[in-house]
């Protein structure tokens, strides 16, 4: 095993600063990773030679002994949702091949501006629109993660992060940036054995995220710790004057958060959550993370979130709404491939039926569908105020308990394959995270336990607006407790 | 007063409700920080957000909502507190986000009142519906290349001003009197600049046509409207359109149709089965708006004398007709002038002198009253020189015409040209001895009851004096002499 891809961030920075390694040597163990691993294609663009760059860079800048950032020297993965200033930013569609942004999004210009390194752009279902990073034009990325009873069997790394969950679980980086607008880091994070955050709408600035839905959109981050998330996140996160929706508000040190007491803390359990149908193995999961909370001395109480039933209905409206006039500009005219035709109206239809996947133009329809007028009224402006209820639930919750706890997602990974021909299936992936997309709260998956295939099975954490240290005092307890050591099979 | 067409079958009655598209006055556009100045070579002034590259995102310029609360208080009109920014959406090449980002259901301004001024001298109220926000797109440039169309994104992003009027409107005369006050709203306030030949200012003119009491009738709505003459001549046109079609028993159709001021005709823009549905809905990457009563009073500290409140002013503290002062306030600038000349002098005296001389020798020479050669000084001067009897009123313009070429003040003109009025009775009355003698057949004749001829000798007695003899020295010495 590479003892340097297996650190933590955390570890890993200790060894820089102790001269035990440098950057330049850490950023090369993992460039070596993902050439031995590159059939997980967790990647779709790898950027070696930036990334050695910025490691020397970092190196001499460790050197001077003038002040570091908080990621100073770690190499990390970027989805490819992140707009990279001259490297290829795709959203996995291929209406975006070979477009070389000349801007750096604010989140990757923050995590450059710490000293982070950037391996490469993830992998990612087309558009952020999935839960199995299967709907990507440049091919599926592969979980590293195996059924013991069939070892040959690829399965989904989730999605619609899966590129970076993969990546991160893997080895192939020390963590990765996400986004999240109905589950798509929290679900990959619990299909690959890692840790992801989503923090509160408006925590990170969505400037140069390629947008999915803009109300729902938010960026956050993968690690194999809760500690490493904190870090990652704290040095993303800021308020950002060129996005409206990003908010003014301090940052505060989220890795101090995390000091394993949760004593006198009282955790809500949604009793809505215990659906139908769902596999025991999740089900004792979900207690054993209630009885992980009360050894460590939190109180837990049940709450009642009675509009979770609608969210992902509501979710289905709002975000396909959004998406389908976000994604009106890509119409061959500025940028991305253009189909060679005279008449305008067949230059717009060709492009975008070429330029667009299946899943994609599913939710285009969809959104404008609810959109149209005659049907707005029953439908967008319905689920916008169904919306107000699921937010005005978690408030009502919160009043009575400091967090929630809820499984993550009501499977682990499928294979690649499965649920391709029944997308509300599919959907169903996300009725854990998407309440709290729709509510714009943080919210954190960490893995707790295998299921009997001996598949990671991660615990979601949700917290008031703004609170992420809570949410990561609580996961960080919870980690602790779990000692979940599994690895995928590939590491060991 | 309401213009109505004759038809076959009686009467009609033209209305109008407008939409005027003013273009903003500020420095970047409505969400991004590109310039907005008129004129750059195309696509020189485009942003990443104007140019909807992926993962941009609009940051609203307050300076633009500044502007639109000023227009609002301009124009009497409600300011709401909160707003919200809708996307409404269609597909163009020259809307490079897919859609434009404007103001739907819930806008900056609501309801307000103008007046306009008619040229019969009459004034009338004209409801203004509301006043919105919007993004303006770039153009579509077809004749460049023979199959390809270029777009210019330079103006994409700008930010508009959409006023819609309610269907007061009655006829070509009040909707151009309409444009024309909503122009001098703007250019006053200097939130528009007016320009329609840059297009800075654009019009969307609804037309239907009623028999006088009935209700309103099915209206076409007519782009492209890009002056103020086009205004009138596009009404004209369709109004005469849509009585022919009600006449011979067809209906009017609710369509976009594009006036072609080459061909002077309104023509179909798109057919019922093309119409969008523009899916508007609030853009969920902008917060709503909501704006303070404190930066509303605020702007209101800054409003100047408005037209309307100028033009009444004058007519009842300068004791000018409304007529007059509908001129001298049609453009700050004018009115300002007018205010400068009047200050200490006769009111009356001011505004004749700007109206029937001033403004005619500009327009002549194609200038505007900025660029007057002569200053509001010099032509208080000449106005002195008049009151104070040094030169008469047909001499004073002479010396204006003098001024306007030379820049020279009225009094050394004057001087140099020894045009001092002469009101030495005794010099006078040689000239009338001269003229009695040289005209011994029409003094018989006068004197023999044919008045008429006072004139005439009154004439010749000025004649003599090169214009110069005081006229009313001349008529009394005269009637003395005759009698």
């Amino acid at each position: 095993m590479n003892t340097l891809t297996n650190l933590t961030i955390d570890k890993a920075l200790d060894g820089l600063k102790n001269k035990e390694f440098t950057s330049v040597e850490l950023t090369q163990a993992h460039i070596d990773m993902m050439e031995k691993h590159n059939n997980l294609y967790a990647y779709i663009t790898e950027t070696p030679e930036i990334a050695l760059k910025q490691a020397k860079a970092s190196d001499e800048k460790r050197g001077t002994g003038n002040e570091i950032g908080i990621l100073e020297g770690i190499p990390l993965a970027i989805k490819d949702l992140f707009c990279t200033y001259d490297v290829q930013t795709t959203a996995s569609s291929r209406i975006l091949e070979g477009f070389k942004p000349k801007y750096e999004s604010t989140v990757t210009t923050n995590l450059f501006n710490n000293g982070a390194v950037m391996l490469g752009k993830t992998n990612m279902d087309e558009f952020a629109m999935g839960s199995s990073t299967t709907t990507s034009y440049y091919g599926n990325t592969i979980n590293p993660w195996r059924r013991k009873d069939d070892l040959n069997q690829d399965l989904v790394p989730g999605g619609s992060s899966g590129g970076s969950a993969s990546a991160v679980s893997a080895q192939l980086c020390m963590g990765a940036t996400g986004t999240d607008t109905g589950g798509s880091i929290r679900q990959p994070a619990s299909f690959c054995g890692i840790s992801g955050i989503k923090p509160t709408y408006g925590r990170c600035s969505r400037w140069g995220v390629i947008a999915f839905a803009s109300s729902l959109d938010q960026p956050g981050c993968f690690a194999r710790s809760v500690k490493d998330n904190a870090l990652i996140l704290q040095a993303m996160a800021g308020h950002d004057p060129k996005d409206s929706t990003s908010a003014n508000k301090p940052v505060p040190n989220f890795a101090a958060a995390i000091d394993g007491n949760i004593k006198g803390k009282t955790i809500g359990v949604p009793k809505e959550y215990r659906v139908d149908g769902m596999p025991e193995e999740i089900l004792k999961l979900w207690e054993q993370g209630i009885e992980w909370l009360h050894d460590a001395g939190a109180k837990t109480v049940e709450v009642s979130l009675p509009h979770t039933h609608y969210a992902l209905a509501t979710y289905y409206i709002i975000a396909p709404a959004e998406c389908s006039s976000n994604l009106a500009r890509y119409d061959g005219v500025r940028y991305g491939p253009r189909a060679d035709e005279s008449d305008l109206l067949d230059m717009y239809e060709i492009t975008r039926a070429q330029g667009f996947g299946d899943e994609v133009k599913r939710r285009i329809m969809i959104g404008t569908y609810v959109l149209s007028s005659g049907y707005y009224d029953a439908y967008y402006i319905k689920a916008q105020k169904v919306r107000r209820l699921i937010l005005q639930d978690f408030l009502k919750a919160f009043e009575t308990c400091d967090a929630l706890i809820t499984p993550t997602a009501p499977s682990a990974a499928f294979a690649i394959g499965e649920n391709e021909n029944d997308p509300i299936k599919m959907y169903l992936n996300d009725v854990f995270t998407v309440p709290a997309s729709l509510a714009g709260l943080p919210g954190m998956s960490l893995p707790a336990g295998v299921d009997p295939q001996g598949l990671p099975l991660g615990l979601q954490v949700i917290g008031r607006p703004w609170d992420e240290e809570t949410v990561f005092k609580v996961a960080g307890v919870i980690e602790n407790l779990a000692n979940f050591t599994a690895r995928p099979q590939i590491l060991l | 007063m309401a213009q109505m067409i004759k038809g076959k079958t009686g009467e009609w009655e033209i209305v109008v409700g407008m939409e005027i598209h003013a273009q903003v006055i500020a420095n970047s556009k409505l969400f991004s920080g590109a310039s907005t100045a008129f004129g750059a070579s195309p696509n020189s002034q485009v942003s990443m957000v104007d140019a909807a590259m992926p993962g941009m995102l609009p940051v609203l310029n307050k300076k633009c909502v500044e502007q639109a609360i000023r227009t609002g208080l301009g124009l009497n009109a409600q300011i709401n507190k909160h707003s919200v920014f809708a996307r409404k959406n269609y597909f163009y090449p020259d809307l490079p986000q897919g859609y434009q980002i404007s103001q739907f259901e819930h806008p900056i301004i609501g309801t307000g009142t103008i007046e306009i001024d008619l040229p019969d001298g009459s004034s009338k109220n004209i409801g203004i519906t509301r006043l919105h926000l919007e993004q303006d797109a770039g153009k579509s440039i077809h004749d460049q290349h023979p199959s390809k169309s270029y777009v210019d994104l330079n103006r994409s992003g700008c930010a508009l001003m959409e006023i819609v009027s309610e269907p007061d409107i009655r006829g070509a005369e009040e909707a151009t009197a309409y444009i024309s006050k909503i122009r001098m709203i703007l250019r006053y306030l200097e939130t528009c600049d007016g320009n329609m030949d840059e297009g800075s200012m654009r019009a969307d003119v609804n037309v239907s046509m009623r028999k006088p009491g009935d209700e309103l009738g099915t209206r076409a709505e007519i782009k492209n409207v890009n002056s103020v003459k086009a205004v009138q001549q596009a009404i004209e046109y369709e109004s005469r359109r849509q009585i022919d079609l009600l006449e011979n028993g067809g209906t009017v159709d609710q369509e976009t149709r594009l006036w072609d001021p080459d061909k002077m005709e309104t023509r179909s823009m798109r057919s019922k089965e093309e119409a969008h549905d523009y899916r508007y809905f609030p853009d969920p990457d902008l917060l709503p708006l909501d704006v303070s009563q404190d930066w509303i009073d605020e702007i209101k500290k800054t409003l100047p004398e408005l037209p309307d409140e100028k033009k009444h002013r004058f007519i009842k503290e300068l004791g000018l007709s409304t007529y007059d002062a509908s001129i001298l306030i049609s453009d700050r600038q004018r009115a300002d002038y007018y205010e400068e000349v009047t200050e200490g002098r006769d009111s009356k005296m001011a505004a004749n002198w700007i109206i029937n001389e001033l403004l005619g020798i500009l327009n002549k020479n194609g200038k505007t009253i900025i660029d007057s050669p002569i200053s509001t000084k010099q032509l208080g001067g000449l106005i002195d020189l008049i009151a104070n009897e040094t030169i008469s009123g047909k001499i004073a313009k002479e010396v204006f015409v003098e001024m306007f070429i030379s820049g020279k003040n009225a009094a050394v003109i004057v001087e140099e040209k020894g045009l001092k009025q002469v009101t030495d009775t005794g010099a006078i009355e040689s000239l009338i001895d001269k003229v009695i003698a040289e005209n011994p057949d029409n003094v018989a004749a006068y004197k023999a009851g044919k008045d008429k001829l006072f004139g005439f000798f009154v004439g010749q007695v000025m004649k003599k004096s090169q214009g110069k003899a005081n006229p009313a020295a001349v008529n009394k010495l005269l009637k003395e002499k005759l009698s």
